[in-house]
């Protein structure tokens, strides 16, 4: 808890009523070792500039509020320590997104994005409560489980060089979260999104990067699920063709 | 002129309650066009740091009945009895709809759903998804709600008044914090869905969003709050940030140990008995307390704690079972609790109080609902036994959807004009509140006063001296906020606008919290006198309302349903 030293951090401020390009903004501050960058920035919010916007509520790494551009590197900043940074860190929004103000993006695309995947359980007869819990043993919940851990933090977006490239593209967590359902034993959805996989902008534009793995703090492997989806929506679109109705019974 | 957007039923917050009302609605009225209005995106609400489970009877050797008679049991007999039962008969069938939705709910090797132990709770009955449950049912519901185009999302709109005419609620005032404009959002029937209020405390498991702002909207529309004196302090978070270790550590057999390596809750009696670690929340936390106070606790730069081992649990059931809670405690302590034990010490984690409603989330205010952490539906009582609340947020988030559904269908729509004009004064005092320069005082510092007079009055042991000084600076804290200096004057995403009306709505809950407080003269579950040590089931087997009045809260009184448990004494 000791105050261990100074640190400067460099933020990129922007205001669209006022500014008509991103600045940065320096801010030399005292800062305690244990804290996170996250810390460092409420610190400059209530003590020393009120106007700087950010976004973050948790602060226990699990809401995904609070993803920026941290020395150049996607991070999320409440579970990132300020002590493994030198004295000058430099703080920006997180990259390949509009901003809104100062660290804060628009990300209403990938909430788009991610119900264009239908991120829902689809069956063709849908169960009422009284029929009870539908059973799935841990191995079938060990299929989909880590795809399922997606915080939609943004990460993987902000890391990925084809979203860099092309704004379209359907995206790590999107692709994760729609091969997660396809993948759950209690679904009976995977033809449809299939289908949506193999589309513009999905799937098939992966260029095998894997940046958004290394950079997701949960450990999803966006990369995996991208890779496990392109090799069902091809022997999907293969079994489609010898057997009128996928194979399915 | 501000923009007015029309639908049928408006839902305030996008958490466990928000989203299963407004799946409830729209499934009970093929018609009914749900407006879900959040200040944040639906998947950063709070219920997405939940970690330890949801309750619902699940295994033979379990009953309806013995969840209820835990349920109020920890309530300290102040749960309403009604609002028990057709809580514990819907919670199995709540939580079979959240695994139908996709919730990845952790199985026997049989493929049944697991179930583990929880405080207070006779028998394993808390269904859980490792110690991730909040998230995955956040997010289970949330891309579940997905599905319905009739449910249409206002992301990161504050709302900051409830708009009556006519003597109902006919909508809300809602700030664009994207944009800075307000505009008024028409319903017939509005739910309040917004959580708790943590934030009005120091030290707590809460997120940054947790400020209270539904009790605040329906406090200041002449709705009452509820038995708000009883805040639960959850026995273990982390000193420094508090952020929350689950009761599942203890749940899978974690022991808590002070200074002298003493298992206390087994080698000294603190009314727990064999349930020791397992004894509900309020009872473990002044556990701790009184090891601390009587010099038992380990000394820390964050004030002193006590140990939480889950050594002996070994290496695969922590890694397996409790994945998060080793996340945490490696990143924000340094700790790995395969190797070490974990500090602790209690943390302010949920107010059993709220806006009061009846049993189908109906508050006194026609056409006005409330469910989850904002509501008191009256299912926790004095004290809620862990588990119980994400389950309480599908129970009735389903029901008051359903209710308000019908009453949106057969209710008439206000007058726009008489609407809009609250909408246009409701612009006009944002207007003049964002970027104030008048007055002399900071925000960051009477937010700082507020918490530390609620921390120092409102703790987890209470007396009549302490509770008057904090009740005399909440009121002059208030009186001060209103010359609060602001200094951002934009309006695209300014925060600091937002904490400034966040901090109005905090200071109105903690003024209720400490009034309602001070008049309690007895001890009953989280609300602890040292000045009246005894339960008084004469004088107050009761629930307190705090209603507001322009000259100060003006407090009343409610009767307790009984009716199938009579009340005795609270002993383990």
């Amino acid at each position: 808890m000791s105050t261990a030293a100074k640190k400067t951090l460099v933020v990129t401020r922007f205001d669209p009523d006022r500014d008509s390009a991103p600045r940065t903004q320096s801010y030399q501050i005292p800062v305690q070792d244990d804290w996170m960058v996250l810390d460092a920035l409420n610190y400059i919010k209530d003590e020393v500039d009120g106007t700087l916007s950010h976004r973050w509520s948790c602060r226990m790494a699990v809401c995904g509020s609070c993803g920026m551009m941290v020395n150049g590197e996607p991070r999320l900043t409440c579970k990132d320590p300020l002590r493994q940074y030198g004295e000058t860190v430099v703080v920006a929004p997180l990259a390949n997104f509009p901003v809104v103000r100062d660290l804060v993006i628009e990300m209403d695309g990938f909430l788009d994005k991610l119900k264009s995947v239908k991120p829902w359980i689809v069956r063709a007869k849908e169960l009422a409560a009284e029929a009870g819990p539908v059973r799935q043993s841990p191995e079938q919940l060990d299929e989909f489980k880590q795809f399922s851990m997606c915080i939609n933090c943004m990460l993987c977006y902000a890391a990925c060089p084809v979203v860099a490239n092309e704004p379209d593209f359907l995206g790590p967590a999107a692709i994760a979260l729609g091969h997660r359902y396809n993948v759950d034993s209690r679904d009976e959805g995977a033809r449809e999104r299939n289908q949506i996989f193999r589309g513009e902008g999905t799937v098939f534009s992966c260029s095998y990067a894997n940046e958004c793995s290394e950079v997701c703090p949960k450990h999803v492997d966006p990369a995996a699920a991208v890779n496990q989806a392109k090799f069902n929506a091809v022997i999907d679109w293969a079994t489609g063709l010898v057997l009128p109705r996928g194979g399915r019974q | 002129m501000v923009e007015v957007l029309r639908h049928d039923l408006v839902i305030v917050g996008g958490g466990g309650a928000g989203l299963r009302a407004a799946i409830a609605a729209v499934e009970a009225d093929p018609k009914l066009s749900v407006a879900l209005v959040s200040k944040v995106y639906p998947m950063r609400s709070h219920t997405v740091s939940a970690e330890g489970g949801a309750a619902a009877v699940a295994r033979p050797d379990d009953s309806l009945e013995m969840h209820g008679f835990d349920t109020v049991k920890g309530s300290d007999f102040l749960g309403d009895q009604d609002v028990i039962r057709y809580f514990v008969e819907e919670a199995p069938k709540e939580l079979t709809l959240l695994e139908h939705w996709g919730c990845p709910w952790s199985r026997n090797d049989d493929g049944t759903v697991a179930t583990r132990a929880f405080g207070g709770m006779t028998t394993k009955r808390t269904w859980y998804a490792a110690d991730k449950v909040g998230f995955h049912m956040l997010h289970s519901l949330f891309q579940h709600s997905l599905r319905f185009d009739r449910i249409v999302r206002y992301d990161e709109q504050f709302v900051t008044k409830l708009l009556t005419d006519g003597g109902a609620v006919r909508g809300v005032a809602a700030l664009d914090v994207r944009e800075g404009v307000v505009r008024v959002i028409l319903g017939r029937a509005v739910i309040l869905a917004t959580g708790g209020a943590g934030k009005i405390f120091p030290f707590t498991t809460n997120g940054n969003i947790k400020t209270g702002d539904g009790m605040a909207l329906a406090y200041r529309a002449g709705v009452p709050l509820k038995d708000m004196e009883f805040v639960q302090y959850h026995p273990t978070g982390l000193p420094g940030t508090g952020i929350l270790i689950t009761e599942a550590t203890r749940g899978e057999g974690g022991h808590l140990i002070n200074k002298d390596g003493e298992r206390f809750l087994v080698t000294r009696d603190y009314g727990v008995g064999a349930k020791a670690e397992l004894g509900p929340r309020d009872m473990i936390s002044r556990a701790i307390v009184q090891e601390i106070e009587a010099g038992r606790g380990f000394a820390g730069s964050y004030g002193e704690y006590v140990h939480l081992d889950l050594r002996h649990l070994g290496a695969e059931v922590i890694e397996k079972r409790l994945p998060m809670v080793r996340e945490l405690t490696m990143t924000y302590v340094g700790v790995d609790p395969i190797l070490t034990p974990i500090p602790v010490r209690p943390v302010v984690h949920y107010m059993m109080g709220g806006v009061d409603t009846d049993i189908d989330g109906a508050t006194s205010l026609p056409g006005l609902y409330a469910a989850g952490e904002t509501a008191c539906v009256s299912l926790n009582g004095a004290n809620r036994l862990g588990s119980n609340s994400l389950t309480e947020c599908l129970v009735f988030g389903a029901r008051a959807g359903r209710h308000a559904a019908r009453v949106a269908h057969g209710s008439s729509a206000g007058s726009e004009a008489v609407l809009r004009r609250q909408g246009e004064d409701e612009q006009a005092r944002i207007d003049a509140v964002r970027g104030k320069q008048r007055g002399g005082e900071k925000l960051s510092r009477i937010r700082a006063e507020m918490n530390g007079a609620m921390e120092r009055g409102c703790g987890v042991y209470r007396e009549a001296a302490s509770m008057r000084t904090t009740c005399d600076e909440i009121a002059q804290i208030k009186g001060r906020f209103a010359d609060v200096a602001l200094e951002d004057a934009s309006k695209v995403f300014n925060t600091e606008l937002i904490a400034a009306l966040e901090l109005g709505n905090m200071l109105d809950v903690a003024e209720a919290v400490a009034r309602c407080a001070q008049v309690r003269d007895e001890s009953r579950g989280a609300h602890t006198r040292k000045d009246f040590t005894k339960r008084d089931d004469q004088r107050f087997l009761h629930h307190s309302l705090c209603s507001f009045d322009p000259a100060g809260p003006k407090l009343g009184r409610k009767p307790v349903t009984l009716g199938h448990w009579t009340p005795e004494e609270r002993k383990y």
